[in-house]
This record gives C-alpha cells, structure tokens and sequence, in this order.
C-alpha cells in the first residue's frame, strides 16, 4: 500500500475552486501530518465542504493539487483512495442495502477480501457499535446509526489519512463523546481533517484549526494560540471576530 | 545433480527478455486486478435491482409483454411456422421503454443520494464503476431472456426449427438490450433526475430504432432521396436486429451493437468524470 512508504500525510496546495462567478474556495493551502488532527471551522457556505471535496479527489480544482500520503488525487486516483478514509458531507450511504452488505462492498471496494474482508468488517462493527443494526436496511436506520455506518465504511480499511465532512453533525451528545474519542483514539497513527460548527469539538479532539470563511483561510494556528486573539480570549470570540470582520488576525490585533 | 542441472538454465533465462508465458501470466494478473472493482460494483448494482421490486417488475412485465406481443400481435400460433419470429421481432420496441427504465436509476440515483461521492473516492475508477453498474442491468436482461426460453422447447416440440437461427436471434437480442442499455446508462449520469434521464433515453432509443423500421423507412422513401434512406437505415437498431433474427448473422452487425454499447458507455464514463468530478 502507498501509504507504508509515504509519509502520512494530507497536503492541499493553492486550493481553488470557482464556479462560474463565484468564487468558492481560493488559495487554501495547509498540510496535515501524521498524529494532527486538524478541525476545519467556519460559518456555513465557507467552502469546508468544497475544500474537503477537492481534498478526497471528488471534485477538481479550479487551480491547485491535493496530495494523499504522497499521492495526487487527481493524477494517481486510486493510489490517493486507498489510502484515504472519506466521510463526505451528509454521510451518504446506498439505503437499499444492510448495514453488513454496505460494509461488505467497501471492503470489496478497498480491496480486501475473504478473511481481511472479514476481520475489517468485525473491527468497524465493534468502533461504530453497529451490531444491533447490522442486519437492518441503511435507510430504516436512525440518522446517527446512518452515519456511524458511513463512518464505519470510511474506517474500513484501516487509512493512513482522514477527510471527516461534519462527523458529529445529527449525533446526540453521547454519540458525539463517543466520536470524538473515537477520533482521539485514532490520531496518533493518521492526518485527520474534520470540519464541523461546533467549536467546543475543535477545543476537544484538534491539534490544530483552520478557520476558513468565503473561501480563504482566516487563521491556521492551535486551538489555544487563535482563542488569544480576541480581546476575551475563547475560541468563540475569535471566531466571530475573525468571520464576521472577515479581517486578517494581524490586522485585528494591530 | 539437480543443482548443476538448475544453473545454466538460470543464467539463461536471466538473459533472455521475460518469457512470453509470464508476461501473459502478468498481464492476466493485471487484467484480473482491475476486473475486481467492476465486479464489486457489479455485484452492488445486481444486489440492488433485487433489493427493490424493481427486478421483479421488470422480469415480470418483460415476460407478459412478450407473450402478448408474441401470441396476440405476433400470431405465434397461426402463422404455422417453426420459428421465433415474432416473439423476437417486438423486442427493439421492449427495449426502447424498458431498457431505459432499468437503466435510469444507474447514476442518477447515486447523484441524487450523494452517494456518487463514496463511490468515485473509493479505489474504484469511473471507467470500472460504468461497467460495473453496465453489466449489472444487461445481467437483468440476460436472466429475462433466460426466462423466455420455454419459447425455444416450445418450438422445438411443435415442429422442426432452425436451432441456430433461434441461437442468432438470442445473441442479437442480447446484444441489442446491451446497446439500449448503454445508452440508458448514458443518460443516467447527465443529471440527478431519473425521470429527465428516462425521457431523454427514449427518445435517444426511438430515434436509433424507428428510422430503420420498415413502415418508417417507407414512409420516408416516398419523398426522400435513396441516398438519405439508406445511411438512416445503417444506423438503425430494428433494421440490424431484423436481420438477423432471420437467420442472417453477420459479424457486422454484432460489431455495431458492441461498437454503440462501447461508445455510449465512453459518452458515460465522460460523464461521469466531468459531471461527478467537475
């Protein structure tokens, strides 16, 4: 696999994406290493969604490339895929079929097969808790089982690296607690990018965060380091400060 | 001994470019490596023909509408005739509706779930997953026209036909589903709409069939130039197939139909890369 020979990581190099006029995400650069976990956060129609879509592969660029664990999504597909777990926005999964077969076609789909296939299955089963719905067709599930399935496929094969499109979003608070250990389980062995609303989730499972809103990045830093640009030094006033003045962390504490 | 033998045989080999059994062997491990996601999404796409009545209903109303066209507007009986005929006959025109309808939901439903965004992220490319899914719907075919075979003892039982004429028209009928099939499926991943990609399918099935068939081919030799007849009647699905149903089996005619089936399966792995990726 590629990713036992390159290093772990997720690169995004001058990002940019348009459509038509509008400009959806421009510029964004940032790489992630092995062991961060780095928390996406911005106001909604920021371009997160955009900028994880170009980052898994799914969507091209207007202008610049994404690299997974050495290789480029766009020019190496399937290399990238393979070393990639992607939970796209939503969590989509096929309804029509169990949780096991869904489960069972990923695996396929990865690559693995018989008793890798098997042992992969078991191991996400037991991490995503779906033994009471494993049986049961996706769309009779509930929206968190719904979305543990399609993170439980995301996980499958074990990636080196991570793109999480709001993993929490619909999960009741002890689903959420339950993902982000998950999440903190993980991080030392992965790059993990996750995107989410919730700013208390960056405080808790990210290493590091990346505030993007109208497309650009506003502030790359620690958790801790963006909290002290506000006069009252908590994540969410940065935040505010820096999406809604939509100014550059230098300008605001000049 | 058996080592001294072994050595020179070694040095031999090593100077020689790769023999011609392994790079075959290679290349079939290849080949055999990239088939594994087409048959993963293959066995995805069958599992979810089966999954909904939609297998079902097709299987079932292929059948009745066969036995009716072929007893009722066919005259299967009175012609007094060991053939399949009639019953192959009708089938451009069961193809033209249900050869879109099947074929629909291939893509369409994976845009309009979002779940075309797993799939083209998964280690699978666009080209294996058109397959995949392709294959799927022309199994479903396949396993309805399995089911029409009762036909073929039938008129082995009443009279004495031409085996391998019936044989041809099997094999043309399959082929000609494949063709409306590749261009459901082509349909299928322009937009999220299964009902726009149903609609556009048929008209695109109508327009490779209807130019060919003979009531239309005369109706437009009464004021066309032969000149202009003639190239709409090559292109024609209903012309070929009428063909060879009668017991004229020429390789052409089988290279047409996988020639359009490999065209439009382009036209959707094209679509799929642009439309999906884009």
């Amino acid at each position: 696999m590629a990713a036992s020979v390159s290093p772990v990581s997720i690169e995004l190099h001058r990002l940019t994406r348009r459509f038509g006029p509008l400009t959806a995400v421009e510029d964004v650069s940032f790489t992630v290493t092995k062991g961060e976990v780095v928390g996406l956060i911005g106001p909604n129609g920021a371009g997160k969604t955009t900028a994880m879509r170009m980052a898994s592969g799914f969507l091209q660029p207007t202008a610049g490339t994404a690299t997974i664990c050495g290789a480029d999504v766009r020019a190496r597909p399937t290399e990238a895929h393979r070393a990639l777990g992607y939970l796209p926005e939503g969590a989509p999964s096929y309804g029509d079929m169990t949780t096991a077969a869904y489960l069972g076609f990923v695996a396929g789909a990865q690559g693995l097969r018989r008793g890798r296939a098997r042992r992969a299955l078991d191991r996400v089963a037991a991490l995503a808790d779906l033994g009471p719905v494993w049986r049961q067709r996706i769309e009779t599930l509930s929206k968190g089982y719904r979305r543990r399935v399609a993170l439980a496929a995301a996980l499958i094969h074990d990636p080196p690296a991570l793109i999480l499109d709001e993993p929490t979003d619909g999960l009741d608070p002890n689903q959420r607690h339950e993902m982000r250990r998950l999440v903190t389980a993980m991080a030392p062995g992965k790059a993990i990018i996750i995107s989410t609303h919730m700013l208390e989730e960056v405080t808790a499972v990210c290493s590091r965060a990346v505030v993007i809103a109208r497309g650009r990045i506003l502030a790359d830093g620690k958790p801790r380091e963006l909290a002290r640009l506000s006069p009252r030094q908590t994540l969410d006033d940065s935040f505010r400060t820096l999406t809604q003045g939509g100014r550059r962390p230098e300008a605001m504490t000049d | 001994m058996m080592a001294a033998d072994r050595r020179p045989k070694t040095r031999y080999r090593r100077r020689l470019p790769e023999p011609a059994g392994r790079r075959l062997g290679r290349d079939l491990t290849g080949l055999a490596a990239a088939a594994r996601p087409v048959g993963v999404v293959f066995r995805r796409e069958l599992g979810g023909y089966f999954a909904t009545p939609l297998a079902l209903v097709f299987l079932v109303i292929f059948l009745i509408l066969n036995g009716i066209l072929t007893f009722q507007v066919g005259a299967f009986f009175e012609r007094g005739r060991a053939d399949l005929v009639p019953f192959f006959r009708f089938h451009p025109w069961l193809y033209l509706l249900l050869g879109p309808a099947l074929a629909m939901r291939l893509w369409a439903e994976e845009r309009r779930s979002g779940t075309i965004e797993v799939l083209l992220t998964l280690p699978v490319t666009p080209t294996q997953a058109v397959l995949g899914k392709f294959l799927a719907a022309w199994c479903l075919v396949a396993c309805a026209l399995a089911l029409t075979l009762p036909m073929w003892l039938t008129v082995g039982y009443l009279g004495e036909p031409d085996h391998g004429v019936i044989l041809a028209g099997y094999l043309g009928s399959l082929m000609l589903a494949g063709a409306y099939l590749a261009v459901g499926a082509a349909a299928s991943a322009i937009g999220r709409s299964q009902v726009v990609a149903f609609i556009l399918a048929v008209a695109a099935c109508f327009a490779f069939t209807a130019p060919g068939s003979s009531p239309v081919l005369g109706f437009l030799g009464d004021w066309l130039p032969v000149a202009l007849v003639q190239p709409l009647a090559w292109f024609s699905f209903e012309a070929r197939f009428a063909a060879i149903i009668r017991g004229v089996l020429d390789a052409r005619d089988l290279v047409f139909f996988a020639g359009t089936i490999a065209l439009f399966l382009f036209f959707n792995v094209v679509l799929v890369s642009a439309g999906g990726r884009s």
